[in-house]
């Protein structure tokens, strides 16, 4: 990883936004009643709304705005009472209507914010503002190739009419790894709220970045020319194409000395393989998208009992609950960071496991050590793990019970989750049992005739001597607990003197 | 008396009678457009086959005394942007000429489960744009009262098919005047409702907050009858007002008492046909003898709402009617002849070196956007989309279409003003009759001026109507122009009947009919 340099010594400050385009999980589509599940074949889930057929009207899907206005909530934005429905209109083959259906001056929501931090502390948290969050419908998929002049265009209106959400930020981050922890933190808020499946593969989820430096100039900055990034696949790309960018910028700053209003915003494509950005077609950023109205549909009023109601719904706040987490359960930053990314379940996973077990910190661990490795080695998620978490609360208790040690509640863990059994039938497995006080006293007594050396070691206070004899015990039987073994000993050694 | 002669509550209580079947009665109205089509043109599509079905399936339905619908073997005709489902609809655009949607429109619906027999597809100004339904690229409509003469538009094919007596019932749509305006040449009663009233799923789009069907008939009898099986909510229509739908033909005969009357003064001023005029007038004193207290009444804001009219119509046109590019469907230039042209303008700046000329040309696409919208589109609908996008464009929207939407408001408080000191506000249609054809075809100005009592009714959204209230010397009909405030639909047929009780314009015949 890329060490960021100390700011006082750059000559330049990066400046980023990000347009976020996220599909919402609603079954049907925003302004028809047409399916909205990905990987149907091509025009297959289309109808004379979607498909802009002459004569067909929109209705609105109120359960996408439902969604809208709970990621709204979730994002900390103001909700005005009334809102509308504009088109913008612009001619491309995957827009049948020839306009968009969208949100221009009056979006459903705005002026919002979302906490970022970097648990490894590569930057310092910061709120960044989210400028607006706006519902609109998809366009469709093309397969075109408008140069070649051939008949090979190929048009899939599936997803068309699909209902988006784009969320708009503030310029407010200054490095790559901020914007990546920006999205990592959206994604999370969208996965809590249950909105959107965000998968990036299937679309659902899409990223344009708008990318300057601010450089410096003795006691103010000059801001060089706004570009917005596209075509970016994953989280990772974004963040490797701005690292990319912000080197490239400074290299042209220093070559041609443009500043902001110099040069047209320019809109580049992040090439994955090359790991490169390209100059896009110039032609789209002179367009007039002619917003207007859109006299097919009503304006759509909010009412402030909607509203509660949407909030008494609200999933759990990533923020919130890693801020729970620390407070109700004690756990370090650190490891409520660790739960929290992984998702609600898991969360509930481990408050479930901890309230069971009385003791968040060892729950903690057995989630983060034993169940998340599971996950990750089994490909699967926490809603097919094979033990509950009451299941592994059961275990934990015996384990404080003295019953087991940790490396054998480790393996009486494996076989619970090979075989789905009871930690009672895992250990009769294993062929764990405890072992008799009366029994265990006497193979440490034992071991302390046959040591006497030991014996002497702990009498002149070298404590640590007596490690040995509990490896001895643990051979003789590998039932002993280690801990009572130990302090068998010592009792019978102060005993003797 | 023929059949063709009966009105459609005529039509309606004789069948029910069994006094005639409704083949009989398709038959007689088929005839008719048989004979009088090809002079008048009222019609681009009709299907006579599939409405003597639909008639012997009434009559078959009626004779084992099967319940029937309200209009069950009358004979309906459809202004053709009205979608019908597998069979064309055209806009009388050579962009649509071949395009058959694949679904109903929600009156169509509503004609058929009423037992209507659709029997065929009226002519219109292209995507109604005009008044006098010379913009048409599919045919010529003339006026029955004098061949010579516009039917009005755009739903003259509508109005022109009523007065020659092909059909008892005709939808049309009424964007600015486009039902009254015909409908007042024609010597038809015809009825713009309030926006909202009747569904607008399925009418393909001109101007969607004005676009508003309609009934047109030849009593205000028929146009109740018909407006009560169009009217009612829609949920696929978002703007589709969820009130419910009084029956007005059981009201329609209460007289209205104690009636006021507005007279706008501004609508008697200089420009008003004379004869027009005293028609008019003539109107007014059967109200007044009727006991309706009238009273001269002002809309300030009047004399802005053709320029409102249109700056909103053709912006929302120009959005609407972006969807017609040849890509998915409708009308699409050669590509062949397109693509062999590129190649050779390619080669040719290829050969000379122009690189910069080369990269700024045009890719196939966008020619095939700007081609096919040139050939498929007349001049009319040109005309408008240019103004609309123009108004739309950035650094003239506040100045034009936001400016247009505060005078449209103001226009709308006018109304409202008005309609609490009177009851009905009562004018002339149009500033004239009939003009002959190709008059005002090379002025679209005074083209649009024929909108001017009309478009104000759109703007504010209100209902008004249409009634024939005499002639001029030369034999062409005037209209009344009755306005009523929102959802008062039934106050305007009220008013139109009791004015029929008395008169017998709306009776009156061309001769060629
Ligand atoms: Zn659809």
């Amino acid at each position: 990883m890329k060490q960021p340099p100390e700011p006082d010594h750059l000559p330049y400050k990066i400046v980023i936004g990000l347009e976020v385009h996220v599909q919402l999980a609603t079954r049907t589509k925003l302004f028809c009643r047409c399916n909205t599940q990905f990987g149907a074949p091509p025009n297959t889930q289309t109808c004379p709304v979607c498909i802009g057929l002459p004569g067909a009207l929109p209705v609105m899907n109120d359960e996408a705005f439902r969604l809208s206005l709970q990621t709204a909530l979730a994002l900390n934005c103001q909700i005005p009472p009334s809102t509308k429905w504009d088109r913008k209109q612009y001619y491309y083959p995957d827009l049948p209507k020839g306009y968009q259906i969208s949100q221009y001056d009056l979006p459903l929501s705005h002026d919002g914010f979302l906490e970022i931090h970097d648990s490894q502390q590569r930057f310092e948290s910061k709120r960044v503002r989210i400028r607006r969050a706006h519902l609109e419908e998809d366009a469709g998929k093309s397969i075109h190739d408008e140069r070649s002049g051939t008949a090979d265009s190929r048009i899939d209106l599936n997803r068309t009419g699909t209902p988006l959400l784009e969320i708009v930020s503030e310029p407010d981050m200054s490095s790559a790894l901020e914007a990546r922890t920006f999205l990592d933190e959206l994604k999370l808020v969208l996965v809590y709220q249950g909105v959107s499946d965000c998968n990036m593969q299937e679309g659902s989820l899409r990223v344009d970045a708008n990318i300057n430096l601010h450089i410096r100039d003795r006691e103010t900055w000059i801001p060089t020319p706004i570009v917005e990034v596209k075509n970016m696949n994953s989280f990772r790309a974004v963040e490797r194409a701005l690292e990319f960018e912000a080197d490239r910028q400074f290299d042209v700053w220093q070559e041609t000395g443009q500043r902001l209003g110099d040069a047209p915003k320019q809109t580049r494509g992040w090439d994955d393989q090359a790991e490169v950005t390209r100059p896009q077609r110039g032609k789209e950023e002179s367009s007039d998208y002619r917003y207007f109205p859109d006299p097919d549909l009503v304006p759509v009023n909010v009412s402030p009992q909607q509203l509660d109601q949407i909030r008494r719904q609200l999933g759990p706040i990533p923020a919130v609950l890693r801020e729970q987490l620390q407070t109700q359960w004690g756990l370090g930053a650190y490891d409520a960071d660790v739960l929290v990314n992984q998702g609600p379940r898991l969360v509930q996973y481990f408050t479930q496991l901890a309230e069971a077990c009385g003791d968040a910190k060892e729950a903690s661990n057995w989630v983060q050590q034993d169940v998340m490795r599971r996950l990750k080695e089994q490909q699967t998620e926490i809603d097919a793990f094979p033990v509950s978490a009451a299941t592994l609360a059961e275990l934990i208790r015996m384990k404080q019970a003295g019953q087991l040690d940790r490396s054998r509640a480790r393996e009486v863990f494996q076989h619970m989750c090979d075989h789905l059994q009871s930690p009672q039938q895992a250990m009769t497995a294993l062929g764990i049992q405890q072992v008799d006080t009366a029994e265990l006293s006497a193979l440490c007594r034992s071991l302390l005739d046959k040591n006497p050396a030991i014996v002497a070691d702990v009498k002149a206070g070298k404590q640590q001597a007596i490690g040995s004899l509990v490896g001895q015990a643990k051979k003789q039987n590998p039932n002993v607990n280690p801990a009572q073994v130990k302090e068998i000993c010592l009792q019978l050694i102060a005993e003797m003197s | 008396m023929s059949l063709i002669d009966l009105t459609a509550t005529e039509l309606q209580s004789q069948l029910a009678l069994g006094h005639i079947t409704a083949v009989e009665v398709t038959g007689a109205f088929w005839a008719q457009i048989e004979r009088l089509n090809e002079q008048v043109g009222a019609f681009l599509a009709t299907r006579r086959d599939m409405a003597l079905e639909a008639a012997e399936r009434i009559d078959l339905q009626r004779a084992k005394g099967a319940a029937v619908g309200p209009l069950a073997g009358i004979p309906v005709a459809l202004k053709d942007l009205i979608c019908t489902q597998g069979e064309r609809t055209t806009c009388a655009s050579r962009m649509l000429a071949s395009f058959v949607p694949p679904y109903d429109a929600t009156v169509v619906e509503r004609l058929r489960s009423a037992d209507a027999i659709l029997i065929g597809k009226t002519n219109l100004d292209e995507f109604a744009m005009g008044g006098s339904t010379e913009s048409s690229a599919l045919g010529v409509t003339r006026n029955p009262w004098d061949l010579e003469c516009v039917p009005g538009g755009s739903s003259g094919g509508a109005a022109a098919c009523l007065a020659a007596r092909m059909v008892p019932l005709s939808v049309g749509t009424d964007t600015g005047g486009s039902i009254r305006q015909p409908a007042a040449f024609c010597g038809v009663t015809g009825l713009k409702p309030t926006y909202g009233r009747v569904s607008r799923y399925g009418l393909i789009a001109f101007a969607s907050s004005l676009d508003q069907i309609g009934p047109m008939a030849r009593s205000a009898e028929d146009v109740a009858l018909l407006l009560e099986v169009l009217a009612g909510h829609d949920a696929r229509d978002s703007t589709s007002a969820a009130v419910p739908v009084p029956r007005y033909t059981e009201c329609l005969r209460q007289p209205l008492s104690g009636l006021r009357i507005g007279v706008p003064r501004a609508h008697f001023a200089d420009g008003l046909d004379p004869e027009v005029a005293a028609a008019v007038q003539e109107g007014l004193r059967v109200y007044r003898d009727q006991g309706a207290e009238i009273r001269e009444i002002e809309l300030p804001h009047g004399r802005y709402g053709i320029a409102a009219y249109y700056v909103i119509a053709p912006s929302e046109a120009s959005s609407n009617l972006a969807r017609y590019d040849g890509v998915h469907y409708g009308y699409r230039t050669d590509e062949a002849a397109l693509l062999a042209e590129w190649r050779e303008e390619s080669r040719r700046l290829m050969d000379a070196g122009d690189t910069s000329a080369l990269q700024q040309s045009d890719n196939p696409l966008v020619r095939m956007y700007r081609r096919t919208r040139a050939e498929g589109f007349g001049p009319e609908v040109k005309r408008r989309i240019m103004l609309g996008t123009y108004a739309l464009s950035a650094g003239y929207y506040d100045a034009y279409y936001l400016k247009a939407q505060k005078v449209r408001r103001l226009i709308r408080q006018d109304y409202d003003r008005a309609f609490e000191q009177v009851d009905l506000i009562l004018g002339p249609v149009t500033p004239g009759p009939a003009f002959r054809a190709g008059e005002k075809a090379s002025d679209p100005l005074s083209m649009y001026l024929v909108d001017l009592f009309t478009v104000g009714a759109n703007l504010a959204g209100i209902p008004a109507i249409s009634v024939p209230c005499g002639f001029t010397s030369r034999g062409l009909p005037v209209g009344l122009h009755l306005q009523a405030p929102p959802l008062e639909e039934s106050r305007l047929l009220r008013a139109a009947y009791m004015y029929q009780q008395t008169t017998d314009w709306h009776t009156r015949k061309p001769s060629l009919a």
